[in-house]
This record gives C-alpha cells, structure tokens and sequence, in this order.
C-alpha cells in the first residue's frame, strides 16, 4: 500500500491569519474554534472537580471551607454542563461533519454559525467573570429561593452567562435542522442519512424547543433577585416550585442534548468497526425522535421530595420509565449490530466498548431513581451523582472521544499513535470505574451529596474515589499531547483510514474549504460495509 | 420558502389592531370582571400573539413544514403546562383519592 500524500490545499491552509479564523463562515474552522475554546472549559471544569475530589479524600472539611466547596461544585457543574457536554458534540463534531455527511458545501447559515461561537464566548465570559470574582454557590440548579434571595454569591453574572450561550445552543440547532432539510445532496432521502445526522437533527429539536424555557427561567430568576419581584420565593408571594419544574423542563431534556450526538456517534462507529450494516436502521433513528419527545415529558423526577403531587409523581414516574425504551432499543442494535460482524478493534471502538457498558449502567441506575420508593432513599445522595457521571461523563464524553478519535484523520488529515489512543481508552474506562462505581454504594449507604465532610467510615470509598479520578484525569491528558503531537508528527491518513462508508470518507483529509469538487450524487444505502468491504485508504 | 409579498397595507392593519388590543389590555386592567379577570387579558394576549405569528412573521403564506414547526412550538408548550398542572391540580389529593391534607404526622 502505498503512503496517501497529503493534500496541497484543504481548508485548513486555504487562507492564513488570525483574522482569517476569527471572521471564517467556513463550518469546520468554526467547529475547531469551537473545540479549543469547549477544551479550555473542560480542563476548568476538570480542576474544580479535582479539587472536589482532594477535598474529599479526608472525613474532615481540612481542605477547602464548606463555603468555598459549594462554590467547586457548583461551578464544576456550571462549567461541565453548559460550556461543555451540551456544545461538545454538536458544535464541534456536528458543526464539521453534518454538511459533509449530507454532501453541502456549508451549513445553511453560515455567519449565524459564527455568530453562535461568539455568542458562546461572550456567555462564557461572564461566567468567567463570575468565577474570578469569586464564584457562585447555588449548586448547577439555582434552585430557589435560595439563589434569589439568600446566596451573597454572584449569582446574576452567572445566570447572565447561561442565558447568552443558551442562544448560542438554540442557533446551532436551528442551523442544522434547516440545513438537514433543505441541503441534502441528489438521491440522500432522510432514510439513507447517517444516523448521526438523525441524531442531530433530535438534539437540534429538544436545543430550540427547550432552550428558551431555560433562558426565560433564569430571567425570572434575575428578575426576583435583582428587583424582588415576587415569582419563586414564597415570602414574596411565590412558589418555589415552579422554578424546578421550570428549569428541569429544559435541565432534564438537556441531558439528551448530551446523550443524543453521542449515540449518533457510536451508531457510525459500531457499524463501521463490526463491517455491518447497522441492525434496525429506522428503529435507531425514530429512536433518537422518540427520545427527544418523551425527554421533555419526565422532566419532575427530579422533584420527587419537592413537594409535588402523588399523582404527579406517579404520572411522571411511569413517563421516566417510558423514555428508557428508546434508549434501550438503540443499545440492542448496536450488540445486534456486531454480532457476527468482523469487528477491528481500533482505538475508537475502544472507547465505543467503554460507552456500551458505562451507559448502560447508567440508563439502568436511572430506573432506580425513576421508582417512587426507591427514590426517596437515594435522593440527593451520592448514587445519584454516580448515576449521571456514568450517563454525561461514562456515555457523552466517552461518545465524544470516541467521535473525536475516529474523526481526527478527517479533520486533521493525520492519525495519532494508536497504541496510545487505546491506553487512554482503557485508562479512561479503569478510571472511570474506580471514580463513580464507589459512589453507587457510598449513595446507597446514605451519603448525601454536596457535603465537604462525612462520617470516616465512608472514607475507603472516598479515598478510592478520589485515587480513580487521578487515573481519569491522566486518561483524558493523554489524548491531547499525542492529539497536538499528530498534528506535525502524525502519519497522514488519507481519505479513508477505516474504510468507512459515507460521503464524508468519500473527500480528502483533510477536506477543501467547499467540502467537495463537485456535488455528490448518492445512490448508495447507508452503512452498505458488505458491498463496501474492506477497503481503507 | 415562501414568495408572497404582502402588501403594506396589510402590515398597517395589523399593527392597528394590535395597538386596539394593547388599549383593550390597558382598559381592561382598570375594571373588575372578577373570575374573568385572567381569562379576558390572556384571551388578548393569545389574539395578539396570533395576530403576529400569522402576518408579521408570514407564516399564514409559508410552506407546511413552516406551519408545523410553529405547531410543534405550542405542543411542547402545552406539555409543559399540561404536565405541570399534573401537579398543581392534585395538590392535596391522597393517593386513596381522599381530599386533605398530605401532612399527617407531625
């Protein structure tokens, strides 16, 4: 075989300059600006829950103050949720692949596309802001009254953040739901789409569907704070309530927004690594629509000892169990899937492997916490934390890496050492595990969460705990040197280093600025491996 | 996409009546109808809303995939209503269907 060259001109190298990136229409230099500024906020979000971690090695608050340790974790969650999972796949995966994957030369509205980049960074910076000043200590949730009326911290430059960056999120999924609509190439009907674009196209519905009511939620919030008009605290007349069903109408659909491009990513890469077509295509992708409607119906399990209604609880207790099919339906494809099939083992099945089984365990743990019952024992403990660490860190970011690992070749033109993609894998995966699997028991043995001391026999857990999140958190370093490292070092890749299916295998790597020479025509079902075979280069 | 034009008396027209229903909001602030009180100014308000949606934002000349998006809109509000009221409507029901209080121990 011989070494592919790399390609003279590609859209990396088409114009030059700093201002050439920061004025750029062009979809993929976008989503890399997306993934350096969405890498800065997961490497601060990692250090406030490195710090948490430390802080919790020992029974004693000896670390950090109690104040000073409501305010980690607050803005860990701030940090991880909307700065990072929720744009972290669509924004950066989504934004360079969706155009290509359905043979456009361009999202359908390019400047609104760099118009959401900036928005994300004026959002961000006032969270920043808010954070250099000295944080916030609401917890993720801003639940009131206390964040309206009690917290001295600064919770309005916060909320101000997160309500610009959620415009940010409502103009990514606007682009992509017109642009899947209206930019197919000839002959791509919606049933020989990939079913990661299916799966944007899902999470593109519950971003502009949901998000207003988050943004609308948090000015409220602003509105009582800032000038005591009466909506959620009851002193003033309010119901504190209505702000949790408010904010999980959106919170929890968020979740999806997480979950959603992830699945759409292993889609691509089980069929790819298994040379199968993918089991059940229709059923994978209606499952995706399916789990972006009933998302937005169980949203008040979170409020099960808030106060509601029995009925309510009953209702939404059964809803919650309803949205676990469409997942579960995705689950067995994917196994279907790769029985039989000839699977290669590449470093990005890897991280696929690590998703299946942390998902599942945290799709499964959620039914725990979706029972009336049960609920209440494990509320606000610890075995909720672990439930959706394995759901947003087990499942989305393993989703992600493996998303980036697989595409990197596209859009770098370059591999990376692959011995060392698969021990960050595994690192990831061991890691993983000896972070959040302790939690379920420490939850279950009666730990609340949010605490920064706690009885010492919880300390083994603790200290296992914190001992898996170092391992995380070399897991997750690793990739980035040897990632930069193959950006001068790496072997180039060719067009298509997996011999994967799909339009955008079918362009060089990295692609031109107009994605492709001349429009394609397809003709092809999706994931066709068995006419494809197993052609790589 | 939509090619209409409408013509700018049309545009006129609605921004009159939308001023009409501001004044209606307004004048009926200053009157008691009691019950009624909420239901008048939200049934002004839908009108309102309507009226934009369908001419100033030309969905009643757009497509039916445009039609069904802002369908889709209002379902998902309906939902969040509806589901919420799940709550507030069966405040103080037992689960035996009783009518009381849910605090029973103190």
């Amino acid at each position: 075989m011989t070494t592919p060259a790399y390609p003279e001109l590609n859209y990396l190298n088409a114009t030059h300059g700093i201002r050439s990136w920061l004025l750029t229409k062009d979809h993929k230099r976008i989503a890399l600006l997306y993934l350096i500024s969405v890498t800065v906020f997961f490497g601060l979000g990692g250090m406030f829950a490195g710090l948490i971690r430390l802080e919790l090695t020992t029974p004693a608050g000896d670390l950090l103050a109690a104040d000073t340790y409501n305010k980690m974790f607050t803005m860990h969650g701030i940090v991880m949720i909307f700065f990072f999972l929720i744009p972290s796949i669509p924004a950066i995966l989504g934004n360079f692949l969706i155009p290509i994957m359905i043979g456009a030369k361009d999202l359908a509205f390019p400047r609104i596309n760099l118009l959401s980049w900036y928005i994300y960074i004026i959002g961000g910076s006032f969270t920043l802001y808010a954070i250099v000043v000295g944080g916030v200590d609401t917890g993720w949730t801003f639940y009131t009254p206390y964040s309206t009326s009690a917290s001295n911290t600064n919770v309005l430059p916060t909320g101000i953040g997160i309500f610009i960056t959620g415009f940010s999120s409502i103009l990514t999924g606007l682009n992509f739901i017109v642009t899947i609509h209206r930019m197919r190439a000839p002959g791509l009907t919606w049933f020989r789409l990939p079913l990661f674009v299916w799966a944007h196209y899902a999470t593109s519905l519950i971003q502009i569907l949901g998000t207003p009511v988050v943004a609308i939620t948090v000015l409220m919030l602003a509105a009582e704070r800032a000038f005591g008009i009466g909506i959620f605290n009851p002193a003033l007349g309010g119901d504190p309530v209505l702000f949790q069903h408010l904010f999980w109408f959106y919170s929890h659909p968020a979740v999806y927004i997480m979950i959603l491009p992830a699945m759409g990513v292993i889609s691509e890469l089980v069929a790819c690594f298994s040379r199968k077509p993918i089991f059940g295509y229709s059923f994978v992708a209606f499952s995706s629509l399916a789990i972006a409607v009933f998302g937005f119906l169980v949203w008040a399990h979170h409020m099960f000892v808030a106060g509601i209604s029995p009925y309510a609880a009953m209702v939404f207790s059964f809803l919650s169990f309803a949205v676990a099919i469409p997942s579960a339906v995705k689950t067995f494809n994917w196994a279907a899937t790769m029985y039989k099939g000839a699977i290669w083992l590449a470093s990005p099945m890897i991280f696929v492997f690590g998703f299946l089984g942390l998902f599942t365990i945290g799709g499964l743990t959620g039914l725990f916490l979706a029972s009336l019952g049960t609920d209440i024992h494990i509320h606000d403990t610890y075995f909720v934390v672990a439930h959706f660490h394995y759901i947003m860190v087990g499942g989305a970011i393993m989703g992600y890496l493996a998303g980036i690992h697989f595409y990197w070749p596209k859009i770098t033109g370059r591999m990376y050492p692959e011995a060392w993609a698969k021990f960050s894998a595994l690192a990831v995966f061991v890691g993983f595990n000896l972070t959040f699997f302790p939690q379920f028991i420490l939850g279950y043995m009666g730990m609340p969460r949010r605490y920064h001391t706690y009885p010492p026999e919880f300390q083994v857990l603790n200290v296992l705990s914190s001992a898996g999140a170092t391992i995380l958190a070399v897991g997750y370093s690793i990739p980035l040197i040897y990632l930069l490292w193959s950006l001068k070092y790496g072997k180039v890749a060719g067009n298509n280093p997996w011999g994967a299916t799909g339009l955008e295998w079918k362009t060089q790597s990295p692609p031109l600025t107009e994605n492709f020479t001349e429009t394609p025509i397809v003709t092809e079902e999706p994931y066709d491996y068995a006419r494809q075979g197993a052609h790589v280069g | 996409m939509s090619g209409h034009v409408s013509p700018k008396s049309m545009y006129f027209t609605i921004f009159g009546a939308l001023m009409f229903f501001t004044a209606l909001t307004v004048g009926v602030a200053f009157v008691d109808l009691g019950h009624l009180n909420f239901p008048v100014a939200l049934a002004i308000a839908i009108t309102k809303a309507t009226l934009v949606i369908l001419f100033f934002m030309h969905v009643i000349h757009s497509s039916r995939l445009t039609k069904l998006i802002v369908a889709t809109g209002f379902f998902f509000l309906l939902i969040l209503f509806g589901l919420t009221m799940t709550d507030y409507l069966t405040r103080g029901i037992q689960p035996n269907g009783q009518k009381g209080s849910m605090i029973t121990q103190h």
